[in-house]
């Protein structure tokens, strides 16, 4: 099972050594410790979001209001701290995450609950969300100056003095390790590739589809609501147009980039990691190699369709393979 | 009457929903802001839609075979950036390009096609593949630079019927919607996606040419989206890499709002065009009476909650 | 059978919606020359105050806010009724709409940050037409002038780039190589002083500077703190970034942070002293310049109300009195300069709120 898991994402390791030797080779100062700080700088946000939105994705679901929801988590932690510098910022983040956490679950009610399919469900509230950034910053931004430091430290500085590998970093990490146990070693997490494997044999054998798959988008937007705080870490800015504003397509396409199916109960956190890694390379190659970047969407389209051939290419050998 | 009327109604709910929705949105309108009934106004305003409700009409057919096409925007952005380059770059005269507005689009479109019938990828995923590719091939044709049309070209908008104020892409709209609908309910190609919508397997059993079908939607959809960048461009005598971005949410919105299922199988035309007159309407009325922008956006996501609840509402009290 | 029921529905529906809306009296070119109740400048004489519309980029755009203050102050001592909105993204297209909207509610004075100089022609066309007054403001409709009546820019544009450069080279000791940071590749404002920058660096007294690039972040965050940080590992000797947009300054200024160089790298450039403040005050940041936003507005406002009222005309020469600021000209092109630029550092920035 493992062995099999490893090579569907093979692929797409060879593809992220490929670019990191191709574009090293143009530009030897790509492998400056520096140049990798900021590739890993890319990680947290980005990383900690596609998790959520692969536990949604595995049950056959899908959630395009996470853009939003950081927004929305992230402007209302911003202002908190604003108002209270005294609140300590690891007190922020599980108040930034309990923000998510409801936003999540109100998606989470109209899917699970009201039976309202995922993609409509998160249509309507990518929108709601998103007004609502809106009405309680009344449409001013949270300023650098109106944050403590300690929120900014932890996007440019490291445990034990290492800055090289910043504290948003390890959280992703932490976050990745974290949920790789949970899927794999809890009831819930195993449940979620049953549903999304099979909808109804799994409530046929017992499995508390609804609930599960509520979870799954409370789970997101727990992810979403920490990617608010990290954001305001990183970009000490925080702005209600453009806080998060898009961020879904970026997410989706890390998630499938990073093998997980969109048809449900199939994908893993490696995956995600190395997919969010490769966008994250991408990036920076571009900036790094003088390339103009109006080619960054085009760059982008043609990674994801590359990834999607690949992935299908991979997937019939191994149908063959099985069947012969 | 009464049993075949109760039938019918249960059947059209979420079309009989957004009907009733769109005169509660005209009333509310024309009381609240007396401005509002101006037809000189209402008129000139619904030229900035015009694009959004043609890109329903084919998103409906699409979503109804159970697919997507979030590329349509895109396709919308290189199509104007293609013909732009042509005619600027090759001197090649706007009116030869003309016709190929809608060719272009459909052979983008059917770069989609082919990956989501031959290849079985799922159109989402694909679709946003093409989505960030089209745009970023118009991108790199354009940059950020705006290209100007030629005056000649400019101004569709204006071209009224004779004493009224039907302007010429109005015309079109109907025109497609009539198109559209005979398409979807009077043909063999229009049952066909449906079935396919309802279970392709089933389809394919069945003797439906599936995969060929598929194809013709998505080459449909990218002529249709060819067709809207030439309205475009004339509208706004520019073209950019960045027309229409993000229009393909308020076109799934409408087609939803509509009462088309997201799964396929289940949707009308009547109920997407409502749908897009009702969004069109409610942003009018909002933007007439200084309702602010980020208020506009919310309004329009909880309109389609209120409309998926009032239908779950009404089926459940049967 | 019960499509057809649909079918007839739909009908029903757009025919009603024609039939209601038939011009009642038919004119000879029905939509453009229709004048709509309250546009027309008739109801000024009546009596009934100037309504003037500020339609910037975006909400939620702290710069902006700055303009707007400047427009409520010269508002409530005109006195004059005003409004702004905007759309909530700063799309090319996005404020057509919000024009069209503002026509239908009655404005005589529409003043607009364009996102783009040439996309609203057609609708600015339409606005003037029912003799509706168009200014730009902070930017002007490059090369599209003739679609507006005239434009109030923030200060003198075609010194703006030499000003820079003096900047950024009284912070690097006037050696060494330095980059930019700009919005997107498209954006007039900017490309027009980075031609200005251009020009000045051949001055021989910036003989020993090198400019090593231009870099595009879009006034985008993420984008502008990778463009930044490409710059940095591009060039390990770089001396300076000079980003003369709000949003790349605060991303240059967050990524010499980040990665502790600001004792080597200076980064200046345009921001306002909100989002500069705690850069300029912990020294990462040497200084920041900007013009004032609240006195553009407060100026713009005074424009727009000469030219409803038909006192100005915006055209070269013409003067006229702005209120407490004094007495401001229109230049070429119709063209209002609102003052000089002012220098943000860590002892001044306190007397700034915008």
């Amino acid at each position: 099972m493992n062995g099999f898991r490893w090579r569907r994402e093979t692929p797409l390791a060879g593809i992220l050594l490929l670019l990191v030797v191709a574009v090293s080779i143009a530009q030897p100062r790509f492998l400056s410790p520096e140049n990798l700080r900021s590739i890993l700088l890319w990680l947290p946000l980005l990383v900690i979001v596609a998790l959520g939105e692969m536990t949604v994705i595995l049950t056959r679901g899908i959630d395009v209001s996470v853009g939003s929801m950081l927004g929305l988590s992230g402007m209302m932690t911003a202002m908190l701290l604003r108002d209270h510098p005294e609140i300590p910022v690891p007190v922020a983040a599980l108040f930034a995450m309990a923000a998510g956490g409801g936003l999540g679950a109100i998606n989470g009610g109209l899917v699970a609950g009201v039976g309202i399919p995922p993609i409509v469900a998160t249509l309507a509230t990518l929108g709601i969300y998103r007004g609502a950034t809106f009405l309680v910053s009344g449409g001013k931004q949270v300023d650098d100056y109106q944050l403590p430091r300690a929120l900014a430290g932890w996007s440019s500085d490291g445990p034990f003095g290492a800055d090289i590998v910043p504290y948003v970093v390890w959280i992703a990490l932490l976050a990745a390790v974290a949920m790789q146990r949970f899927l794999t070693d809890s009831r819930t997490g195993r449940d979620w590739y049953a549903i999304g494997g099979d909808p109804d044999g799994a409530a046929d054998r017992g499995v508390a589809v609804r609930p599960r798959v509520f979870l799954a988008y409370v789970f997101s937007g727990v992810g979403s609501g920490l990617a608010g705080l990290l954001y305001a870490s990183r970009f000490g800015t925080v702005n209600p147009a453009s806080i998060g504003n898009g961020f879904e397509l970026l997410v989706i396409s890390a998630t499938v980039i990073g093998g997980v199916s969109i048809f449900g109960g199939s994908g893993t956190v490696a995956g995600v990691l190395l997919g969010s890694l490769l966008l994250g390379t991408i990036s920076v190659a571009l900036a790094v190699l003088n390339i103009a970047e109006t080619w960054q969407s085009a760059v982008y389209g043609a990674v994801l369709l590359a990834a999607l051939l690949a992935d299908d290419a991979m997937r019939r050998r191994l149908e063959r393979e099985e069947r012969g | 009457m009464g049993e075949r009327w109760r039938r019918a109604s249960a059947r059209y709910l979420p079309e009989l929903t957004v009907t009733g929705l769109l005169a509660v949105a005209l009333l509310l309108s024309g009381w609240r802001e007396p401005r509002f009934w101006d037809a000189a106004y209402l008129f000139d305003r619904s030229t900035l839609h015009m694009e959004t409700g043609l890109l329903t009409l084919t998103m409906t057919l699409v979503i109804l075979a159970g697919q997507i096409d979030l590329s349509v925007t895109s396709i919308l952005a290189l199509v104007g950036a293609l013909l732009a380059t042509l005619h600027v770059r090759f001197g090649v005269p706007m009116t030869v390009l003309l016709p190929f507005g809608p060719i272009f689009g459909g052979l983008l479109g059917s770069v989609n096609g082919y990956l989501v019938a031959r290849r079985g990828l799922p159109s989402l995923v694909v679709t946003l593949a093409t989505m960030a590719l089209f745009r970023g091939i118009a991108q790199i044709l354009l940059g950020d630079r705006s290209v100007m049309m030629p005056p000649e070209m400019v101004g569709i908008e204006r071209v009224t019927l004779p004493k009224s104020y039907l302007h010429a892409p109005l015309l079109l709209l109907i025109v497609a919607t009539v198109a559209a609908y005979l398409l979807l309910h009077r043909t063999v190609f229009g049952r066909y996606v449906t079935v396919i919508g309802v279970n392709p397997e089933a389809a394919r059993y069945s003797g439906v040419p599936v995969a060929r079908t598929m194809i013709r939607l998505f080459v449909l959809s990218g002529a249709m989206a060819g067709l809207c960048s030439l309205l475009l461009l004339s509208r706004l005598g520019v073209a950019r890499y960045d027309h229409a971005r993000g229009w393909e949410l308020d076109v799934i919105t409408a087609v939803v709002l509509g009462g088309t299922s997201i799964f396929g199988g289940r949707g009308t035309i009547y109920g997407s065009i409502a749908a897009f007159l009702l969004i069109a309407i409610v942003q009018t009325g909002m933007g007439v009476a200084g309702v602010k922008a980020e208020i506009q956006v919310t309004a329009i996501g909880f309109l389609l909650l209120l409309a998926i609840f009032l239908a779950k509402v009404t089926e459940r009290g049967r | 059978m019960l499509d057809r029921r649909s079918f007839f529905l739909m009908v029903g529906t757009i025919s009603t919606l024609l039939a209601g809306c038939k011009p009642d009296e038919p004119t000879s070119t029905p939509g453009a020359s229709v004048p709509s109740a309250g546009a027309s400048p008739v109801a000024t004489e009546a009596g009934k105050k100037i309504r003037v519309v500020y339609i910037p980029k975006n909400t939620g755009n702290p710069y902006f806010d700055g303009v707007v203050s400047g427009f409520e102050e010269a508002a409530r001592e005109l006195p004059i009724e005003f409004s702004t909105t905007a759309p909530a993204q700063p799309d090319p297209t996005g404020q057509i709409s919000f024009i069209k909207d503002e026509i239908q509610r009655g404005a005589n004075v529409l003043c607009i940050t364009p996102n783009s100089p040439d996309a609203l022609n057609s609708v600015l066309d339409d606005a003037r037409a029912k003799g509706v007054k168009v200014l730009a403001v902070d930017a002007d409709f490059e090369k599209n002038e003739s679609h507006r009546d005239g434009a109030i820019l923030p200060t003198d544009f075609d010194t703006l780039g030499a000003n820079q450069i003096e900047l950024i080279g009284s912070l690097m000791n006037y050696s060494g190589k330095f980059a930019i940071l700009s919005a997107t590749t498209d954006a007039p404002n900017q490309n027009h002083w980075i031609a200005g920058m251009k020009e000045a660096l051949k001055d021989p007294k910036y003989a020993k500077m090198t400019l090593v690039g231009v870099v595009y972040g879009d006034d985008r965050d993420q984008k502008s703190v990778t463009e930044a940080e490409g710059l940095l590992t591009k060039h390990p000797d770089l001396r300076g970034i000079l980003a003369p947009t709000s949003v790349g300054v605060a991303a240059a200024a967050k990524v010499v942070e980040s990665r502790k160089v600001a004792d080597r790298v200076v980064v200046t450039g345009l921001g306002t002293p909100n989002t500069m403040r705690r850069y300029l005050k912990d020294g990462i940041v040497p200084a920041v310049a900007l013009w004032s936003p609240p006195d553009m507005g407060y100026i713009a406002a005074y424009a727009a109300v000469g030219l409803a009222k038909g006192e100005l005309k915006a055209e070269e020469g013409v003067k006229f009195q702005a209120g407490k600021r004094g007495e401001r000209a229109f230049g070429k092109n119709g063209v209002v300069i609102a003052g000089p630029p002012l220098v943000f550092r860590k002892d001044n920035v306190d007397e700034y709120r915008f």
